[in-house]
């Protein structure tokens, strides 16, 4: 196989990634919306840590991506 | 009908905007880069400064805006440090207000993005993980080595343990780092892909152009979810800078 297809069925693969990412940030805010439905005074306590979960899930999605960007250029 | 040639990688090369000679080994050339990294610290600098220049008691509508965003970052390092964070205040305010205006001025159609290379956001993140270290080791002395400890476990899960947070620890700056330059270099990446459609799409004739529509309402919304982003990353860099050092201050958990 060419080297360069093989680098973007590569790349490809790597974007697989953002499926884990995708389903991870929908249960975080899917949890905090029922969560703060049930007890609506106790919502905007946990504000913040809603805010970091969504980032720490995040970050997976990235790494998928920094490794497609490091195997299509790097 | 050809399509029109265009390169969403192009907006992350660096080049020199001014050319000045090597002093002492250093190269002094101004590159688009520096000069964005310039222009925001003029912009936090000198925009802190008129907005709060007049002091007054009730605020203008200027002063509220500089009182507002002091007020959001103090919020947020009393609720995660307590009364000790006001010792560090002032870095967290810093870094917060710099990643927020290099984000947002990345955001200006034909400029730079400061943020969207790794170089500068991991020096911003080795910087927060030194002064995790350093204010762990002056508050705690040789006690904030418990950080990799944690009490109240089996001896034998010591053996485990200690590595996983010993790695752990060690990943901070690069999670830091990487999570805020994949963000603004993927967001912006995904803006010009969008733009080039739109201009490829456009350069074939009328049905183009009416098939670019879609592309750009798509680059339009994506803009708008940037600016969140913008504004979402420089407070999670915040936040999580806050954690990290809330941890170094109370090493045993």
């Amino acid at each position: 196989m060419e080297i360069e297809a093989a680098k973007q069925i590569g790349a490809g693969i790597a974007a697989l990634a953002l499926a884990g990412a995708g389903v991870g940030i929908g249960t975080i805010f899917a949890s905090y919306l029922s969560g703060a439905l049930r007890n609506p005074s106790a919502a905007a306590g946990q504000f913040t840590t809603l805010l970091i979960g969504f980032a720490l899930t995040e970050f997976t999605g990235l790494l998928g991506f920094v490794v497609a960007m490091i195997i299509l250029f790097g | 009908m050809a399509l029109l040639e265009t390169d969403p990688m192009h907006q992350f090369v660096v080049q020199p905007v001014l050319e000045l000679p090597t002093l002492f080994g250093i190269d002094l050339t101004i590159t688009n880069s520096a000069l964005f990294m310039i222009l925001t610290t003029l912009v936090t600098s000198f925009g802190l400064i008129l907005l709060t220049g007049r002091g007054a008691m009730v605020p203008t509508r200027s002063q509220s805006i500089a009182e507002i965003l002091y007020g959001f970052v103090a919020d947020m390092v009393r609720s995660i440090m307590g009364e000790e964070g006001r010792a560090v205040f002032p870095y967290v305010f810093t870094l917060f207000i710099f990643i927020l205006v290099a984000n947002l001025l990345g955001m200006l159609p034909g400029s730079y993005t400061v943020t969207s290379q790794l170089v500068v956001t991991l020096a911003l993140g080795l910087t927060s993980i030194a002064l995790v270290v350093i204010t762990g080791f002056i508050k705690n002395g040789f006690g904030f080595l418990k950080l990799f400890a944690p009490a109240g476990l089996p001896p034998v899960m010591y053996i485990l343990i200690v590595p996983i947070e010993f790695i752990s620890f060690l990943s901070r700056p690069f999670s830091l780092a990487i999570r805020l330059f994949a963000n603004m270099m993927a967001g912006h990446t995904l803006l010009k892909l969008f733009g080039g459609f739109v201009l490829s799409l456009s350069s074939l004739g009328a049905i183009g152009i009416a098939g670019a529509v879609l592309p750009m309402a798509v680059a339009t919304a994506v803009t708008a979810l940037e600016l969140v982003i913008a504004f979402l990353q420089a407070y999670v860099f915040a936040v999580l800078t806050c954690i990290y050092l809330n941890d170094a201050l109370h090493p045993s958990h």
